[in-house]
């Protein structure tokens, strides 16, 4: 039985950027973060000395590894001018600055600190996809990696674990996919923000000027199906079903709650905040679930008193898309089995009654893995304060709002709460 | 009986023996394959080794067509893919493993439920030698 969960007082996000999410061969981890933290400062409403800032909780993962450097809290702090004030780094894999959100809500929520940095950063794409593929590989379990299991194999083992039990195919992964695309189609700091629609006209239309065959894919899941178009990573995981390779950096401003007016009349109030470990594959007792995500929901319903049906909006973990599916039955949004079928009858685009991952998610809006979690703050905060811009979901009175970030996989989850009063 | 500690170190010497080996709770009963050191269960750390008949069925897999290095040495590419597996044993635990004797091109024609007996692949030699679990249909 799981303790109802508290803080020893409140804590409230009043500022939130990101930089572009992308593939950058012209910028580096420090200009990513100066990206997001010049950005986090011009979203406080009535402003804020950064000399105020009582410290620093920064999400990396690979740094280490694929820029040969791993000491990023001081690195960062120092860009920004906290120097001597604390910075320390969390690692969670994917989810990693999830766990510096959380470690920032705890300080606060202590009495120790009353205003906090939490944020990430990666920096991905100067290497090999082979190298990336590797360096990613430093999160997964050592029997599957020796089994020739690969991040896109275990989501893919998933799928088809999932598919044998409830009935779902590729075409449902693929509903998954054109949603993704055409809520990142609005977020100009979205990798790809394209729909499918408009990358299979720019498709035609190259061939067209090359002078080559013009393929003539009636629709977005007749392009899919294309294996030219969308080669197989790992059965069933094609390449539309997998998150790319990024560089970002976000950041998110935290403060106690009592002081949340000297910043904004519309803070954020973290009301339930969760996290839980998972196990491997061969360990799990159910492969079409993710026993860490329904531990994080579990804690962070039960902190805030709210139910899955509260919440009106959420950025969940989508590195493939069969994981989307399965978070929402996890977070219960959807019925175990239910995810797929959600899905098809529109219940999560855009306009639907549970918007999911209005930003494009990881698939489109990209997956710098260490900066994910606080960039998932950032659309929500968006969203909560009706500043999402073409992507504003239309709901009326949109007030709760939650992100999932998963670790590895599925190693680490979180699941965070926020709540405009 | 062995004596051998319940670690991965151990296991893995077991594959090269082409022995699939767990551990079980001398209090609870629980299996453990691969070994656990400590019973999850009822946390005794009283545990023995027992071996595997290596019989199962496939649970979940994939087939692998962007490829690790390790399995690009193999020979392993985009046109050729290889399969990795879920398999869960007959006494119970479930493993991860290659399963062989599929057409990784064709994994619609894969089915879960296949009954599968195990398999040992020998890769490497010298200090590099070592024993991937494989599974294949019986």
């Amino acid at each position: 039985m799981q303790k109802r969960r508290k803080l020893g007082r409140g804590v409230a996000i009043v500022g939130a950027g990101m930089s572009r999410f992308g593939m950058f061969k012209d910028k580096d981890s420090k200009h990513l973060f100066a990206d997001a933290f010049k950005e986090m400062l011009s979203t406080v409403d009535k402003g804020m000395d950064p000399g105020d800032i009582d410290a620093l909780y920064l999400g990396n993962f690979t740094n280490d590894f694929f820029v040969g450097q791993g000491h990023w809290g001081p690195i960062i702090s120092d860009l920004i001018g906290l120097p001597p004030k604390p910075a320390t780094r969390t690692e969670g894999a994917c989810a990693s600055s999830a766990l510096a959100l959380r470690e920032a809500v705890f300080a606060i929520a202590s009495g120790f600190y009353d205003i906090v940095l939490a944020g990430g950063v990666e920096e991905m794409s100067k290497r090999s996809t082979e190298e990336v593929t590797q360096g990613l590989a430093m999160a997964a379990i050592p029997y599957e990696v020796k089994a020739g299991f690969t991040f896109p194999g275990v989501f893919g083992a998933t799928a088809t674990a999932y598919f044998a039990r409830y009935g779902a195919n590729r075409e449902h992964l693929m509903n998954v996919t054109i949603k993704s695309h055409n809520n990142a189609r609005l977020n100009p700091k979205a990798q790809f923000n394209m729909s499918i629609r408009d990358i299979m006209n720019q498709r035609m239309e190259r061939a067209k000027s090359k002078g080559e065959p013009v393929p003539d894919w009636r629709d977005e899941k007749e392009f899919l199906h294309d294996p030219r178009a969308n080669p197989v990573v790992a059965w069933p995981m094609h390449l539309y079903d997998c998150c790319p390779i990024s560089d970002g950096a976000s950041s998110v401003l935290l403060v106690a709650e009592e002081l949340a007016g000297e910043f904004t009349d519309t803070p954020l109030h973290v009301v339930g905040i969760g996290q839980g470990s998972g196990k491997g594959l061969h360990a799990k007792e159910d492969l079409s679930c993710f026993e860490a995500t329904r531990y994080a929901a579990q804690e962070a319903y039960g902190m805030s008193g709210l139910k899955p049906e509260d919440v009106q909006i959420a950025e969940v973990h989508d590195c493939f898309s069969i994981a989307e599916i399965l978070h929402l039955e996890d977070l219960g949004f959807f019925a175990p089995g239910e995810g797929y079928k959600a899905v098809e009858e529109g219940l999560t685009r855009l306009n639907g009654s549970k918007p999911i991952n209005t930003s494009g998610g990881l698939k489109c809006k990209g997956h710098p893995v260490g900066a994910t979690g606080t960039g998932q703050v950032v659309e929500i905060w968006k969203q909560l304060r009706g500043e999402a811009g073409e992507r504003q979901v239309p709901i009326k009175d949109l007030r709760i709002g939650a992100t999932h970030n998963l670790g590895g996989t599925g190693g680490t989850c979180t699941f965070t709460i926020l709540e405009r009063r | 009986m062995e004596d051998r500690p319940f670690s991965d170190i151990s296991y893995e010497q077991f594959l090269k023996e082409e022995r699939l080996m767990g551990s079980t709770c001398k209090e609870c009963g629980a299996l453990y394959v691969p070994p656990r050191p400590v019973c999850i269960k009822c946390h005794s750390s009283e545990m023995e080794w027992v071996e595997s008949g290596g019989r199962g069925k496939l649970a979940a897999f994939t087939s692998i067509a962007v490829c690790p290095p390790h399995m690009i040495e193999e020979g392993y590419n985009r046109s050729c893919p290889y399969v990795s597996g879920v398999v869960e044993l007959e006494e119970g635990p479930r493993v991860v493993a290659r399963i062989e004797g599929v057409d990784g091109t064709k994994p619609e024609t894969i089915k879960i439920g296949t009954p599968l007996q195990s398999q040992f692949l020998h890769r490497g030699a010298g200090e590099h030698a070592t024993t991937v679990l494989a599974f294949r249909p019986s």
